[in-house]
């Protein structure tokens, strides 16, 4: 078995994995979903959009569960804080869900995968201002902020990136998949959001470099030590949230990748590298959670009502026995599903046409 | 202290959405085996009608899935929404098996069922059929992983608690693997789903025969779920007499409260089939008993004795006059956590610290502790009898009608004449709505029956809760409600419409009901 801070820091990277993918897989084709009332204009052309992702939206959605379950298993304490003091938050994103089997399976015009989105990272946008919470003697959270404090200005914006993220990432997989006229319509969304998602992904930077305080834990700290969240001293510091990247230059990378990721594919798309477009969108989001993660680290959920209770990646873990378990789970099943998922791509690859929808009438959505 | 309304509210909204997801789920579990059966017949004898069938009933089976998938996605968001100290307390245990079934059951099906749909033509016979069984695979598997996890909350085995962290941890993996609770639950789930699956197969198919339309079609799939069903139920109830017995030793206490035995009877004790149990007076009105029968199935054994409601209850009161104890040595312990004597103080009396935390519900600090409230935590302790009694009896009822109809479609099946006889074809299809109900009642009997505990022995339901106000649950209770009435419509206008478009819905020109239909799902 790994020592425990190793296995800490493992699954800080794991559920980064666990959201790089749900972000580049159910991203694509929520980012379809958003686009759909735009690029398709009769029900022929709809069908062609969702019939781009029908074989797979249901297989993408379990990287959204399973990352809420690794969450669940791996950061109990984050789990159980986010998902209660976010409440009204969380209802709307697994409401807006509620829509997709609806909208997909049942046929009907329905879709709001951008709502859902966008409110998750409304969510996070709220991780770095703090969020108002607290423990007494026996862990048992208080959340004392109301849902309209969560829809403050900065929040609002991170909920901008995220949505112009995954529909710049949906408009390239939409573009490999289709031809003529939905494929010019979507080549001048993916512009737009592209466009979109390097403006306000500089702003936030911006904005969190100068207006926003981060947090620093201020006592001695042993990551190997059992987790107990109020065992520390936190204290809040201007610029703090972007300490990380003089502590260790090479985190740099992440926000330079999405940077040139989100470049690079909006230029192979024009010219029609649709394919290699998708992988640099797909590094470009990696970039951009991969920042988010960076300039939080060690906080996973900081308090702003009382300093101490935040949760961090040593603090707010199970133990190392479920954390060895969990990363033995993951090791054997990741290479698995991707594996399998690829497959199923390769079975259902090329482009989705009119003719194709004829050729399917009975069996496609 | 934590509202006794806000309490009722969480548990109200998760008796609602859980029971809500078990009306798909079982259908789900039992439609993929149904499917690898009529697919592997299409891939054996190359006959098209099995491929139109595996088509067909597949198409019933995808207007399910999405609801089941759906209102899965509530229960996991709910153990963190609504159930924070829960989540806390237990995630070490309980998430991991959550986890593990997204990551080894859940993708597996999920992706594969779109390949299931879309991959008719671009797939060989044999691949696609491969890709049916990994689907199927993927569901029971899913089923096993989450019963694993709610197995435990029955018999947490495996784990134990930490001072440090203030949690349950897990010690033994393997232990909460194969916790006999989990094992016994999963089969009898399980085939509960295989029941589900062949009673809605039977019977669609025996009102077609009714009807006299898609005649080979509808007698060939009834053929398959009379004899799939039949194996299903069988295991359903030889399996539950199984699940009775690990109840006898984990949960005596439900054993009791679903038998209403009041008294700890002479071994072997006898099994009332029917009664009247007063509350009150901690007797039952009037019964009907035979004797030996409880005995037997709750021991296995002749000389073993069965404790009945009022041992129970004094032996609980013993643990939380003990518990008490344990939740000062803990709060002790906290302030000065490297005190050995404090430390071994805790030890002896932690196995009662939950039995302690019962107490919670009434007071905030134990100086407030009478023996009037001493007495209500131990008449907490176990649930209420008539509904635990009548649930049961009604579940074993659905049970054997189950076996009797699926015993005669299985008998004329077999003979060949199942298709004049009107009185089976009619049972069968009044029949539809049993093995739902069935479910909805087992799963009553097991969570109800936990009360007052969500990890048995170990936390009270009271703490369990998020620090929510009461006002956010009545409003997300209507959302839910709002949105769960709207999908329930929604999905049973699907349903009822393909089952009347029947096998016509493909488009082959082979069946009845051809003629200007609207085709896709």
């Amino acid at each position: 078995m790994l020592d425990y801070s190793t296995l800490k820091f493992i699954w800080w990277l794991l559920v980064g994995v666990l959201l790089v993918g749900f972000a580049i897989m159910d991203g694509h084709d929520m980012g379809v979903g958003t686009l759909l009332p735009f690029v398709g204009k009769d029900d022929v052309e709809r069908r062609v959009v969702i019939n781009t992702v029908g074989p797979h939206w249901d297989g993408n959605q379990v990287w959204f569960i399973t990352g809420g379950g690794a969450i669940f298993a791996a950061w109990p304490l984050v789990y159980a804080t986010a998902f209660s003091g976010f409440y009204w938050a969380m209802l709307i994103v697994l409401w807006a869900l509620f829509f997709r089997p609806v909208g997909f399976d049942y046929r009907s015009k329905i879709n709001n995968a951008t709502w859902r989105k966008t409110w998750d990272w409304v969510a996070f946008g709220n991780l770095l201002l703090g969020v108002p919470f607290q423990f007494d003697d026996h862990l048992v959270s208080t959340y004392t902020g109301s849902f309209w404090a969560l829809l403050n200005p900065f929040a609002l914006t991170a909920g901008v990136v995220s949505t112009a993220m995954i529909t710049f990432h949906g408009a390239i997989y939409l573009m490999h998949r289709t031809v003529g006229d939905i494929y010019r319509r979507t080549q001048r969304a993916m512009l737009i959001f592209g466009s979109l998602l390097l403006l306000t992904f500089s702003v936030a930077g911006l904005w969190l470099w100068l207006g926003i305080d981060g947090y620093v834990i201020s006592s001695a700290l042993d990551p190997a030590a059992l987790p107990n969240p109020l065992a520390k001293t936190v204290v809040r510091q201007p610029g703090a949230w972007l300490a990380n990247y003089g502590k260790y230059p090479a985190t740099i990378t992440l926000p330079v990748l999405a940077y040139l990721g989100a470049l690079l594919a909006m230029l192979l798309a024009v010219k029609g590298r649709t394919l290699a477009a998708f992988v640099a969108s797909s590094l470009a989001i990696i970039g951009i959670i991969g920042t988010a993660g960076v300039s939080l680290f060690p906080f996973i959920m900081p308090s702003s009502t009382d300093l101490r209770s935040s949760l961090t990646v040593w603090d707010s873990v199970s133990s190392r026995l479920t954390l060895s378990i969990m990363l033995w789970a993951t090791v054997i099943f990741m290479p698995l599903i991707i594996a399998y998922t690829s497959w199923a791509y390769k079975v259902m690859s090329g482009k989705v046409t009119a003719a194709y929808i004829r050729e399917n009438e009975h069996a496609a959505y | 202290m934590i509202s006794e309304h806000l309490v009722d509210l969480s548990r109200l909204q998760f008796a609602v959405t859980a029971l809500y997801h078990f009306l798909f789920v079982p259908l789900t579990i039992g439609m993929t085996w149904i499917l690898v059966i009529m697919e592997s017949v299409y891939v054996m004898t190359g006959k098209t009608i099995y491929k139109d069938m595996t088509r067909f009933w597949g198409k019933l089976y995808g207007i399910n899935f999405a609801l089941g998938v759906t209102t899965g996605i509530t229960l996991e968001f709910q153990f963190g929404t609504n159930w924070a100290y829960y989540s806390h307390y237990v995630g070490d245990v309980f998430g991991a098996p959550l986890a593990i079934e997204g990551l080894m059951a859940f993708f597996l099906e999920s992706t594969f069922i779109g390949l299931f749909f879309f991959g008719w033509n671009r797939l060989s016979r044999q691949q696609h059929l491969l890709v049916t069984i990994l689907m199927a695979v993927g569901t029971n598997l899913s089923a096993l992983w989450i019963l694993i996890a709610n197995g435990w909350m029955q018999n947490p085995v495996g784990a134990e608690f930490s001072y440090v962290t203030m949690r349950m941890e897990m010690v033994d993996f393997w232990t909460v693997i194969f916790n006999p609770d989990a094992q016994a639950k999963f089969v009898h789930t399980v085939s509960a789903g295989y029941t589900t699956g062949a009673m809605f197969v039977l019977s669609i198919s025996a009102w077609y025969l009714l009807k006299g339309r898609d005649v080979e079609f509808a007698k060939k799939s009834f053929r398959i779920a009379a004899a799939f069903g039949f194996a299903s139920i069988c295991s359903v109830i030889v399996l539950g007499d199984e699940s009775g017995y690990t109840v006898g030793e984990a949960q005596q206490t439900k054993l009791a409260a679903m038998e209403a035995m009041w008294e700890t009877e002479p071994a072997p004790a006898p099994f009332n089939l029917i009664a009247i149990p007063n509350e009150a007076e901690m007797k039952n009105d009037f019964a009907i008993e035979i004797p030996w029968v409880m005995g037997i199935i709750g021991t296995r054994s002749l000389s073993k004795q069965i404790p009945g409601i009022k041992e129970i209850k004094e032996k609980n009161r013993e643990r939380i006059i003990s518990g008490m104890g344990a939740v000062t040595a803990l709060d002790a312990l906290r302030k000065s956590p490297d005190d050995p004597l404090l430390k071994k103080a805790f030890d002896e009396i932690k196995a009662d610290l939950g039995f302690g935390l019962l107490l919670k519900k009434y007071v905030t600090s134990f100086d407030q502790v009478t023996p009037e409230i001493i007495e209500k935590a131990v008449n907490d302790t176990v649930p209420r009898v008539a509904p635990m009694f009548w649930s049961f009896r009604l579940m074993v009822g659905l049970g054997f009608l189950m076996l009797m109809i699926f015993g005669f479609a299985l008998l004329f099946s077999v003979k060949g004449n199942f298709a004049s006889k009107r009185w089976l074809l009619k049972s069968a299809l009044y029949a539809l709505p049993a093995p739902w109900l069935g479910c909805e009642l087992g799963w009553f009997v097991a969570e109800y029956g936990r009360q007052p505990w969500t990890i048995y022995g170990v936390l009270p339901t009271h703490l369990s809760v998020s620090t929510l106000s009461v006002n956010s649950l009545y409003g997300s209770l209507a959302g839910f409600i709002g949105f769960y009435t709207v999908l329930l419509i929604v999905e049973m206008y699907l349903m009822i419409k393909f089952a009347k478009l029947g096998p016509g819905s493909l488009g082959t020109g082979r069946y009845a009901n051809e003629a200007g239909q609207l085709a896709h799902a």
